[in-house]
């Protein structure tokens, strides 16, 4: 039996045939996910044998789980790094910058209120914020990343990213809430 | 002894033999069955003419039963033995039921799922689904004159696991092979979708009798991509009925009806209803047991105010579903109505001022679910169709498990497209500690009080060591069905024990068998002949799978592998002739397990074929 060319242990990257960087050509990935997709997926294996539906399950999650970790800036950094050997720490470290930290505390402040009093105008305008630094710090991600390969950095980064995640969940949960 | 049939190199034994197929949509009002018939979706009609069953069941006391237009007819005459609206039961406790007082049925209050007492003995919302289930498969074994493959059962996108698992537990009860549990809006954009060939964003926006849904999806070359789904799966025409019948009891003064009167008062509530979508206003003339007149006016004025919330309700879902999909109104490109209740006008408007744009209606909301189900079935029986499409779907509401303090830790999100898996680690918190109790919710809620308990399980036999040392693996598994599998795993020893938990509502495939057994004690023959008959199409299935997987990828196996699979092959070919339904199950379990390298092989030759032609240079340039 020929040895398997691609197999549910290779990482990533390698699974969806892309460059192991962090800059990414989301269409070559919204095209690679649908092939692989239309290759695997247990609805074209629904009327095969049982192990090959067992293995298209197998296959179609994997690509699922892949394409949500690529597709995700932050998950793809946080893979990255994995696969560069370093930590994120993101449990344990919380070691950050003052000035980060006081900008948080500000933001969550400004969130609070705009729910207080119900103003979706100031909501509108933190969630802007937030995307908008979110989008420098994965700018800098991608240098430490893939130019300068500064990977203890990156992982600060990352850090700093995931508090930006926390907000933004937290202010589409202010939407939910001043929706009902 | 049959003759060895030899095909052509290259093709497969029966290359042009159509699998019967069928789509079900399974409403709580009405139900219907559609197959696809030389290329087209059709619905499957009664002798009558008649397309819609109405979702009733009625248990008389000799223990037969009457299902649709015959139990319809009754009840209000036999309203506690004539269970109407059942879907709003599957998975359901009894403090999940709402407005108990006012239904007119002997609940049983039991763990999981409630049950209902008829005059032919308790019955639950998954055997009564069932009995309606049965009526449709017959009409469609009638119909197209052969042994079905299997059958796509439509469910609500926004049913959790508990009503999903029984949904699918009804299907086998009644005998059908389950091929896929599809979501209802994501039935109607296909049915939609393959009829005008459409790209870009569109909502499907689905009233039914007791359910709504809304979904985002995006169509693209040939691939649905469900983006968000969000819903209430306890709303729906019903409550548009309730309202009305408020109003009644308001108008005229009434309390305190007899269950034949609240049955007859929402019946007669109901007519209204229909009546209001052509008529400015609708006459309710009825005369209750005990003599009274009830003779009111309903304007359609009156019932939009009174229905202004409902409609409300359902906005709210739909404004979290895009928000969800990262997506604004304008975005949305078409908005498909699904499911009888979008027929009232003030639906319509609603929608359409929401979306800004008029709603799609050209195909009959009532029917559009069990047409695209049926698509769905015939292309998972294996027939190939000429449009190769793909269908990703998520699941609607977040899985988690119950943390410290009676919290939520979420371990897949909601909107998570399936199948997906997760594994989360966990550790003891005392020293010695050999058990470790494990709870799985379903829900968007913090504290778990407020989620649904989807299964709770202990895990045993962790080997005694320091707080903190043993790591248990959990992982949690959702199939293309949207139901969920769990296994706990111990890490630590080179020892690894691991469970699959079934959720504790669902069946077993034993109690299935018994559940199957029981109600067929008279015709127990038939029984057996049909299961021998089942095992028997499995196994004629599974051959010709292997056969034209053979034909197909039969070089990437070399003799000897070859040779193991037509072993196997023959034994299923020998008992076949026979008429051992368990000797035919071994056999095909063995064949099953020899193909395992095979099917191995052939997935990684699909993969990589999916990859071939881009090179990493392709992407540098």
């Amino acid at each position: 039996m020929t040895s398997p060319a691609v197999d549910l242990q290779q990482d990533f990257f390698t699974v969806f045939n892309l460059p192991r960087s962090f800059q990414l050509d989301s269409a070559a990935l919204d095209q690679r996910y649908r092939e692989l997709q239309s290759q695997v997926h247990p609805d074209k294996f629904s009327h095969l044998s049982d192990a090959e539906q067992r293995l298209s399950m197998q296959w179609a999650t994997r690509v699922n789980e892949g394409y949500q970790t690529l597709r995700d800036p932050l998950k793809r950094g946080r893979y990255l790094l994995t696969l560069h050997g370093v930590d994120t720490q993101e449990e344990n470290n919380m070691a950050m910058p003052m000035d980060f930290l006081m900008q948080q505390m500000e933001w969550r402040e400004g969130l609070q209120d705009a729910i207080s009093v119900r103003d979706l105008d100031a909501l509108d305008a933190l969630a802007d914020t937030a995307r908008h630094e979110t989008r420098s710090l994965q700018q800098q991600l991608a240098e430490q990343l893939d130019t300068t390969h500064e990977f203890v950095a990156a992982a600060g980064t990352v850090r700093k990213l995931r508090f930006l995640e926390k907000l933004a969940e937290e202010i589409a949960d202010a939407y939910d809430e001043l929706d009902s | 002894m049959a003759l060895l049939q030899i095909s052509e190199p290259g093709l497969s034994a029966a290359p042009h033999q159509h699998r019967l197929a069928i789509g079900i949509d399974l409403g709580t009002t009405n139900s219907l069955v559609a197959t696809v018939r030389n290329g087209i979706s059709v619905v499957l009609n009664e002798d009558d003419g008649s397309a819609l069953l109405p979702s009733v069941v009625r248990y008389l006391a000799d223990g037969s039963t009457q299902v649709g237009l015959a139990a319809q007819a009754v009840q209000s005459e036999d309203p506690q033995n004539t269970i109407v609206s059942v879907k709003r039961f599957m998975g359901r406790g009894l403090k999940d039921v709402g407005d108990v007082v006012d239904l007119p049925y002997r609940f049983v209050d039991t763990p999981g799922m409630l049950q209902l007492r008829t005059a032919a003995g308790v019955k639950s919302p998954v055997e009564v689904s069932a009995e309606i289930l049965k009526v449709l498969r017959d009409r469609a074994e009638r119909s197209l004159g052969g042994e079905l493959v299997g059958a796509v059962i439509t469910v609500p996108a926004y049913f959790d696991d508990a009503q999903r698992q029984a949904t699918k537990d009804a299907a086998r009860l009644a005998g059908l092979n389950v091929l896929r549990l599809l979501n209802e809006p994501t039935a109607a954009a296909i049915a939609y979708g393959l009829d005008n060939a459409s790209e870009g964003v569109y909502a499907v926006y689905d009233l039914g009798g007791g359910t709504f849904d809304i979904s985002i999806l995006r169509l693209s070359k040939g691939v649905f991509e469900v983006l968000a789904t969000n819903g209430d799966s306890a709303l729906g025409g019903d409550d548009f009925d309730q309202r009305i019948y408020c109003w009644i009891l308001e108008q005229a003064g009434l309390s305190q009806l007899g269950v034949n009167d609240v049955r007859l008062l929402l019946t007669h509530a109901r007519t209204a209803k229909e009546q209001l979508t052509d008529n400015l206003q609708a006459q309710i003339t009825a005369v209750l047991s005990g003599g009274e007149l009830v003779d009111v006016t309903l304007t359609r004025e009156t019932f939009y105010d009174m229905t202004r919330n409902l409609l409300a309700r359902t906005l709210q879902p739909t404004r979290k579903a895009l928000r969800d999909a990262g997506l604004s109104v304008d975005e949305v490109q078409g908005v498909v109505m699904v499911g009888g209740s979008t027929r009232m006008p003030q639906v319509q408007r609603a929608v359409a001022e929401y979306f800004k744009q008029t709603p799609l209606t050209n195909l009959d909301p009532d029917k559009v679910v069990a047409l695209g189900a049926a698509i769905q079935a015939n292309v998972l029986a294996g027939n190939r169709s000429a449009d190769d499409w793909l269908l990703l779907d998520v699941i609607p509401l977040s899985l988690g498990l119950e943390t410290m303090g009676g919290l939520t830790e979420k371990v897949i999100p909601r909107n998570s497209t399936i199948p997906t898996a997760r594994a989360q680690e966990f550790t003891t918190y005392k020293d010695g500690q050999t058990a470790m109790s494990i709870h799985v919710v379903q829900g968007e809620r913090e504290l778990v009080s407020d989620c649904r308990s989807l299964a709770r399980f202990e895990l045993r036999g962790i080997p005694p060591m320091v707080a903190g040392a043993a790591r248990i693996r959990v992982t949690f598994q959702v199939d293309a069905d949207g139901l969920l599998s769990v296994s706990a795993r111990e890490m630590t020893t080179g020892h690894e024990s691991s469970i699959a938990v079934k959720p504790s509502y669902g069946l077993t495939d034993e109690e299935i068998t018994q559940m199957l057994k029981d109600s067929a004690q008279h015709a127990k023959d038939d029984m057996q002949a049909r299961a021998l008959r089942e095992q028997q199409v499995e196994a004629r299935q599974l051959l010709e799978a292997v056969e034209a997987a053979l034909q197909e990828d039969g070089d990437l196996l070399d003799a000897d592998g070859k040779a193991v699979i037509r072993a196997s092959m023959e034994g299923v070919r020998f008992l076949l002739e026979g008429e051992d339904q368990a000797a035919i199950k071994r056999a095909v379990e063995a064949l099953n397990q020899a193909t395992l390298p095979f099917a191995q092989a052939r997935m990684d030759k699909s993969v990589s074929g999916a990859l071939k032609g881009h090179k990493m240079s392709d992407l540098e340039s």
